[in-house]
């Protein structure tokens, strides 16, 4: 029986001998609706799982309730389809007490924003190093085309059926305004390859990793998404070494892009206010923000006889000894002062 | 002996000042109820619970419960802001709070009304009242203090004025700070306490203070005691044993946190809610030296989704609330259920509905706890009695939750949470602590929930572990923990569910009956009203009644053998903190009344017909209370 925590050599070995392909992190046929955004999505995540290497039994998929939240079913690694909003601290909670663990959330928008939106703004504040997929159809799918906190101003759906009354949410300038925020990205999901490159650039970062994923519901808003995957210039592309870089190929499909540090969070919340051209890219990365789990996290092997110890010593503040014998003497000295 | 029988209020009596005539009169007693009264922020609860120790390490049995004001800074000398602490102390072991208080020590008289107004203090309650009101600048208050006193007196209280600030003015500049440790001393002198023990205990509660605190301190008890001893002609001699095994004072609330480390849990997450919160905050402190973790989450629902996460990952976790706090975690912990996921859960009762009575006492969440979140969510309810049992059955709890893979529940209270009374030091058991988790890699084809189909058990495989790879959800699913919403899959598993509770129940052993196995009438309880209860049957045994009583530790699933025992019986009360209608009242009668919780229970599952009585009023039962209600009830038994 091996105990949790992480053998260096081990895991050095399982690199060395152990490759595994994209087959590895498959399972089952996934039920989304045909060109549903969350296949592309699904598959830019095995590919990144196939070039990270990571272990399927090391790697945990934690998601709410929506059709986005299936995605773990389709992983062939641990997975945990939650509660609707709560994915979150459930993630949380796991990696907490296994920092080992490499940990991705997978969210809609009705699951991020709306139900789970305490667990959000704090989650931003725990900064945990997790990779968080905010899958964003701006709809509830699901639940059958209900209007979403990012539904745009006007959308109808079947509770508005004259509109929606409200301007949308944008996530991605309240998680910029929430302090202690670590890194913020962009992508849509019909670019494989910038899907892939966010993605990855997103899981490379240490803290907690939030990507707003544009994504398709062909379903219930089948063209809405179509202007933007039409017309080129209705993207803006952040370029940068310390962002993403792709490659010519890649970046000659947009003809809208700019240079942006993610360093600069002035520009980064500009940038996040402006919605058209969508911004894709890394907004915002901060590698320096402390993560949740070390700052709380006691360097001490936790075994039976180190609790033990410090059991008694709480036991001794409130010990009362017999009178006469018995009593260990170095108990009574530190209860007697 | 000075005492103030006067029919007018407005005359002034006061303790002699200087040396009480002849030698003092020593009255043994069996046991006395003190209560130490101030405004919040005198300093009574520390007078009180520095009492109480200074007992317990003398010997005595002792049970202290806190009197808490709902505010945090009520205005001064008002009716509603009584803080202080309330002490049994007994020859023999003490399970309880008791019947009304003996003497009690008030800083002002505006506090003291309202304990009287409560009806706390027994007739003719002897009251130690701070006299300098009767000089204050304010006519107001000179005038409120002097009616009162009248009334007090009139009442037929026995009113002894004694100069506590005057006094403490001439060992301190700041009397505010120091009346509660010269009323310490007062107490040490007419309770005949060990001073030397009573100097130790102050040195240990200021441990942490400079040596010249612990002196200031020491000499104003050394100073009440004095004056007592020179100016009261009376002393009180309760006989007491030297204990002759360690014992532990702690409440019921740091007991729990004890438990936390004890078992080897590491995590608790919590949001803060009273009654519960000071079990966190001593956790803060303590787990946290081990290693682990008290995670404040942003909201009950986030902590007990936080735990679940934990636990999912290996290590088993906690999360402590209280009534509105268990509510919103209901949802996690239908998940819990759903996921077969170990998870404990602490809900320190408070009264309710809704933020109903945060510091008062009920029993009002037991049906909530069996069967709350929707849906069939079985799950294991424990509740403990004493402060010992707050301790030891988180460890147990732990270690259902981890062997049938399922939440439990505990159910404290607020009487539980802020009493103190001792128990044996636990000698520290390995089989007590979590296993270190299991990452051996799972056999070929071995499934998530590959339910036995006696117990309904299964082996759960842990992320980390090769092989075990599977996705757990909320939603209904097969053995590999794919949704599934095939009719015959939803009835296998919740079978399967439903299945681990019986198996616990064949583990368990019948509860114990207290008095003999047959009678009249047989009296039902559970959680904090154990000794309340205990004490009420063993007076009625004692003068030939054929009563007995049975207290369950174990709510869901129950214990075995309870069907035997209510068979033994020919009639059955259950005495409990929740709401039952009067049978008596307009609109009831058997067809149409509510019954308490346990007592519902119990009619439904063993078709005897269980009565029921209740009381609501935010206080523990009292023990009189309990023997009026079990006496009436007896003379309809016995007739
Ligand atoms: C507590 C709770 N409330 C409501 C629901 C119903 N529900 C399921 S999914 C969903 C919303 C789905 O929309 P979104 O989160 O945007 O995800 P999508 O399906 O679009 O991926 C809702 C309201 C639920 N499962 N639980
Ligand atoms: S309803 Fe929309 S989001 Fe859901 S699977 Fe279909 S296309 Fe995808």
């Amino acid at each position: 029986m091996s105990t949790v925590t992480p053998n260096p050599n081990e895991c050095l070995m399982a690199l060395y001998e152990e490759r595994h392909e994209i087959e590895d992190y498959q399972k089952g046929v996934p039920r989304w609706c045909p060109g549903c955004g969350d296949n592309a999505i699904l598959t830019a995540v095995q590919r990144l799982c196939r070039d990270q290497n990571l272990r399927p039994e090391r790697t945990v998929f934690v998601s709410g309730i929506g059709c986005s939240s299936r995605l773990p079913h389709y992983m062939n690694t641990y997975g945990f389809h939650s509660l609707h909003g709560r994915a979150l601290p459930v993630a949380e909670g796991i990696k907490m007490s296994r920092p080992e663990l490499d940990v991705f959330v997978n969210m809609g928008d009705g699951d991020c924003c709306s139900i789970g939106a305490a667990h959000w703004i704090h989650a931003i504040r725990y900064n945990m190093n997790l990779t968080i997929m905010l899958h964003d159809n701006q709809i509830y799918g699901l639940t059958k085309k209900q209007m979403s906190p990012t539904s745009p101003l006007g959308l109808k759906s079947n509770t508005s059926p004259r509109g929606a009354y409200l301007e949308a949410l944008n996530p991605l300038t309240v998680t910029l305004g929430v302090q202690n925020v670590s890194f913020v990205a962009q992508t849509v999901d019909w670019n494989p390859e910038l899907l892939y490159q966010v993605l990855s650039a997103a899981y490379r970062h240490k803290g907690f990793s939030f990507v707003r994923i544009v994504q398709r519901c062909p379903e219930w808003l089948p063209k809405m998404m179509d202007p933007w995957m039409q017309d080129a210039s209705k993207v803006l592309l952040l370029q940068h070494p310390d962002g993403v870089t792709l490659s010519p190929e890649s970046s000659r499909l947009f003809n809208n892009q700019e240079a942006h540090d993610p360093s600069d969070i002035d520009r980064a919340r500009e940038i996040a206010s402006d919605i058209d051209p969508i911004p894709v890219g890394v907004l915002y990365r901060n590698p320096e923000v402390p993560c949740y789990e070390e700052v709380r996290h006691d360097p001490h092997l936790r075994t039976s006889a180190f609790v033990q110890h410090g059991l008694e010593a709480e036991f001794d503040k409130f010990t009362v000894w017999p009178e006469e014998p018995e009593a260990p003497k170095s108990h009574r000295k530190q209860t007697r002062k | 002996m000075i005492e103030t029988q006067e029919k007018s209020g407005l005359q002034k009596k006061k303790a002699p000042q200087s040396g009480a005539k002849g030698p003092k009169r020593v009255t043994k007693l069996h046991e006395h109820i003190i209560e130490i009264i101030s405004d919040s922020g005198e300093g009574a609860q520390r007078c009180g619970q520095s009492l109480g120790a200074i007992a317990a390490r003398m010997g005595y049995g002792i049970w202290t419960i806190e009197i808490i004001p709902a505010e945090i800074r009520p205005p001064a000398r008002s009716v509603a802001g009584a803080s202080g602490n309330r002490i049994r102390i007994g020859e023999g072991q003490v399970t309880n709070g008791g019947n009304e208080t003996d003497l009690v020590v008030a800083f002002n008289e505006q506090v003291l009304l309202g304990r009287v107004r409560s009806g706390q203090l027994k007739p003719g309650c002897l009251i130690l009242l701070e006299d300098k009101w009767r000089q204050d600048p304010d006519p107001a208050i000179v005038a409120s203090y002097v009616e009162t006193y009248g009334q007090l007196v009139k009442a037929g209280f026995r009113v002894l004025e004694i100069p506590m600030e005057v006094e403490c003015l001439k060992h301190v500049r700041d009397a505010r700070k120091g009346k509660n440790m010269f009323a310490l001393g007062v107490l040490c002198s007419i309770y005949s306490l060990d001073l030397q023990v009573a100097k130790d205990q102050i040195a240990l509660t200021f441990g942490k203070k400079a040596e010249s605190v612990i002196q200031a301190n020491i000499e104003l008890l050394l100073a009440g005691f004095e004056w007592a001893e020179a100016s009261l002609d009376f002393k009180y001699a309760i006989p007491c044993k030297r204990p002759t095994e360690a014992q532990i004072v702690v409440n019921g609330n740091t007991a729990l946190a004890l438990g936390v480390l004890a078992s080897g849990m590491e995590v608790c997450a919590m949001y803060p809610i009273t009654p519960a919160t000071s079990a966190s905050h001593y956790l803060a402190e303590a787990f946290e030296k081990v290693g682990g973790v008290l995670h404040q989450a942003e909201d009950e629902i986030a902590a007990c989704a936080f735990a679940v996460g934990a636990s999912y990952a290996g290590k088993c976790a906690v999360t402590i609330t209280s009534g509105p706090g268990y509510s919103l975690k209901q949802e996690v912990i239908g998940l819990a259920v759903m996921a077969e996921i170990p998870l404990v859960i602490v809900n320190v009762q408070r009264g309710g509905p809704s933020t109903g009575q945060p510091t008062k006492v009920e029993q009002g969440d037991m049906l909530c706890a069996v069967f709350g979140s929707h849906g069939d969510a079985p799950k294991v309810v424990l509740a403990p009695a004493t402060i010992e049992e707050c301790f030891y059955c988180v460890i147990t709890a732990r270690k259902i939750a981890e062997t049938f893979r399922m939440p439990v529940v505990v159910l404290s209270d607020a009487n539980l949470a802020t009493s103190q009374s001792p128990f044996p030091r636990p000698a520290f058991d390995v089989a007590w602590f979590a296993p270190p988790i299991d990452q051996t890699p799972a056999p070929a084809g071995a499934k998530p929930y590959a339910w036995d189909p006696e117990t309904g058990l299964s082996q759960r495989f842990i992320p980390g572990q090769a092989g075990g790879t599977h996705t757990l959800t909320g939603l209904a699913h097969d053995e590999n923990s794919h949704v599934a919403y095939d009719p015959e899959i939803n009835q296998r598993s919740l079978r399967a569910r439903s299945l681990k509770l019986a198996a616990l129940q064949k583990t368990l052993l019948p509860p114990p009956v207290f008095g003999d196995p047959e009678g009249d009438l047989l009296v039902i309880g559970w959680g904090s009203t154990k000794g309340a209860i205990e004490e009420a049957v063993a007076g009625l045994r004692k003068e030939g009644h054929r009563i007995s009583s049975v207290h369950f530790s174990f709510i869901q699933p129950l214990p075995p053998g309870v069907k035997e025992i209510l068979g033994r019986f020919k009639h059955h009360v259950a005495v409990e903190v929740n709401w039952s209608d009067d049978p008596n009242d307009a609109l009831i009668d058997e067809t149409n009344r509510r019954y308490t919780a346990l007592a519902m229970m119990l009619r439904s599952r063993y078709l005897v017909d269980i009565d029921c009585w209740s009381e609501v009023k935010g206080q523990p039962l009292r023990p009189a209370k309990i023997r009026e209600v079990l006496m009436k009830k007896l003379e309809e038994v016995e007739a």
